[in-house]
């Protein structure tokens, strides 16, 4: 009897801890969009609040009546794109070849790519790599060709590629069938969550990226949005010129510097908020699979 | 197998050829072909680099290059030991790091629990998802929304604060607070995502001990603590375990989106990568920001294969390599 109550209350207990915690996780988003959506002068009078005195779409406005974010916007789009497209075909490939243990040296070339993760050149290397030999500065190139690999995720697709049954690829080859053409007609598409997971985690690192335009990029026009972000985090000079040029003469007393840059985020994080929950299935499923050994 | 069906449609070519690599990779050559690219990649954009490295030991000069500039031994190295730079970036580095190892584990370990406990309905379901969401906010953004919080008149910390007439903070000049703030943030990004390996790792427990534990009138919070976590154990210690070889890894996106070039801050915030990534963009040494990349990418490397040796030691299952 005792027992069973104590139950309950733990099951409130329970219930409580993880709203509130859910509560927590959500409330900078909805603090950030409600003061992005705040008349200016009552965000600098009344500081951020989820129950703003007054609302404005100015800040909105402004953003897009600029170039700056839309040309981020496309650079990043862009990026995540061509990026995430180009780092699955490698990824799925070198996954493909090393799975099943097929190749007699399959073992030193898994070592071959996991030391890349244990020890690497420095950042030093890189840039000079970068800027002397390779001759990526200011191309948009810059943010895809050195972070096009992630021997993490690679392992990752290998261990799920040694999953599908051996039996399929050897039916396939008595058929007549090449390896490239098992991997693009069977192997792929057995493998949809596992190419939606890892196909996640190189698009929000191509998303999120913006120490190559802090170290490689001069031309505004090739800055991603989360270099911009960056930017008018602790520049409100950005902020207020898109805030001025983005806002008609007139029709608001101050022009909306604070508020462009909550927008700002609002609209960066917006692709990842509409996407989430579509993703979201498939990524609890593949993280399954585990980490690194196989 | 696969290859051994193929050898024997070859028998010929298979007794001219006594290697047994070189026989593979003939054998096997359209597989090699599809990992060449990878490894070009890899050779390219990871071993490359490591040539680089020898700059860590020269006065470089960037115009006559790796191979034209002048050796000058441990110079950098010296150099950079001398100073009490060294000190505050490495115990910075290794203190955060195990700060957000051990809350992070508590935090998802506890958050798994309770997901468990409470069952799978649609508000459950819906309460994770909301948990893991900030997992997927960059940094940037997450540093664009802490303003939010954290400055000095319109922050919704100090606004809070002056509203119960305590004193405010003035975050952005205050070293103390931060290592606070790196951990709750950490926190709150990373918690939700971690407790889905731990998630995983409930469900596969017997169902059968929790139901006999029932019927011998254990309590819900017994079960918790004497079948769930003892069941975890050996995941929590590998985690951790392998999570240890990363101490001397970077947080730069997390610092530099926070705090960026807060002099203010260093003493609390300054991290070897924060550290390395200003001196490169800044007119410091080129030379001595090599050296101090080696020196991390060296130790990191030691605890690596140490933490998987423990490992080793205590699951046979778990090292990596």
């Amino acid at each position: 009897m005792n027992g069973t109550k104590l139950d309950k209350t733990l099951n409130v207990i329970f219930y409580i801890f993880a709203a509130g915690f859910s509560l927590l996780c959500l409330y900078p988003f909805l603090l950030v969009v409600i003061s992005s959506f705040t008349d200016e002068v009552t965000l600098q009078q009344n500081g951020y609040s989820l129950f703003p005195e007054k609302f404005s779409i100015a800040a909105y406005e402004a953003i897009f009546n600029t170039s700056t974010i839309p040309v981020a916007y496309l650079v990043t789009i862009f990026v995540a794109v061509v990026g995430t497209f180009l780092s699955l075909v490698l990824t799925s490939t070198a996954a493909y070849a090393l799975s099943g243990r097929r190749l007699y040296y399959a073992t030193p070339i898994a070592l071959f790519f996991y030391f890349t993760m244990l020890f690497s050149g420095g950042m030093v290397s890189s840039y000079i790599l970068v800027t002397k030999y390779l001759h990526l500065q200011n191309t948009i190139w810059v943010y895809i060709l050195p972070s096009l690999l992630a021997p993490w995720n690679m392992f990752l697709m290998r261990n799920f590629f040694n999953e599908i049954p051996a039996g399929l690829f050897e039916a396939a080859k008595i058929e007549g069938a090449g390896e490239l053409k098992i991997l693009t007609r069977i192997v792929l598409p057995l493998s949809l969550p596992a190419l939606a997971t890892i196909g996640l985690f190189y698009a929000l690192a191509y998303w999120s990226s913006w120490t190559p335009a802090m170290l490689y990029i001069d031309n505004p026009k090739l800055f991603s949005l989360q270099y911009i972000i960056m930017q008018i985090i602790r520049n409100i000079d950005m902020a207020q010129t898109i805030a001025v040029n983005g806002v008609p003469q007139g029709t608001t007393p101050v022009a909306p510097a604070y508020t462009v840059r909550l927008a700002t985020a609002m609209v960066t994080v917006g692709p990842i908020i509409f996407l989430y929950p579509y993703l979201q299935r498939y990524f609890v499923g593949g993280l399954k699979v585990g980490a690194i050994k196989g | 197998m696969a290859s051994r069906k193929a050898a024997g449609a070859e028998p010929g070519r298979q007794r001219l050829i006594r290697h047994k690599g070189l026989r593979d990779l003939i054998m096997n050559r359209y597989l090699y072909l599809l990992v060449l690219p990878a490894v070009l990649f890899s050779i390219v954009f990871a071993y490359l680099p490591l040539v680089g490295l020898a700059i860590a030991f020269q006065d470089f000069n960037p115009i006559k290059g790796i191979f034209g500039s002048k050796f000058i031994g441990l110079d950098n190295f010296k150099f950079f030991f001398r100073g009490h730079d060294w000190l505050i970036i490495t115990g910075n580095t290794v203190m955060f790091n195990l700060m957000f190892i051990v809350t992070g584990t508590i935090c998802a370990l506890t958050i798994a629990i309770v997901l468990t406990e409470l069952g799978k309905n649609l508000f459950v379901r819906t309460m994770q998802s909301v948990m893991i969401l900030p997992n997927f906010i960059s940094w940037p953004i997450v540093g664009l929304f802490s303003v939010a919080f954290f400055t000095a008149d319109t922050g919704v910390i100090n606004r809070f604060l002056s509203s119960l007439s305590f004193g405010t903070i003035d975050f952005y000049t205050d070293a103390k607070v931060w290592p606070f703030i790196f951990v709750l943030l950490n926190i709150w990004k990373t918690a939700g995502f971690g407790a889905i390996v731990y998630m995983a790792a409930i469900v596969g427990i017997d169902k059968e001990m929790y139901e006999a534990a029932r019927i011998d009138g254990a309590t819900r919070m017994q079960s918790i603590f004497r079948i769930t976590l003892p069941m975890l154990k050996s995941t929590i210690v590998m985690l951790f375990l392998l999570s240890l070889g990363g101490i001397f890894g970077g947080n730069l996106e997390m610092v530099y989106s926070l705090v960026g070039d807060n002099s203010f801050l260093y003493q609390t915030t300054d991290t070897i990568d924060t550290y390395v990534f200003r001196s490169l963009r800044t007119a410091g040494s080129l030379g001595m920001s090599q050296a101090v990349s080696l020196y991390q990418s060296v130790v990191g490397f030691i605890l690596v294969v140490l933490a998987n040796k423990l490992a080793k030691k205590v699951d046979e299952d778990s090292a990596i390599f």
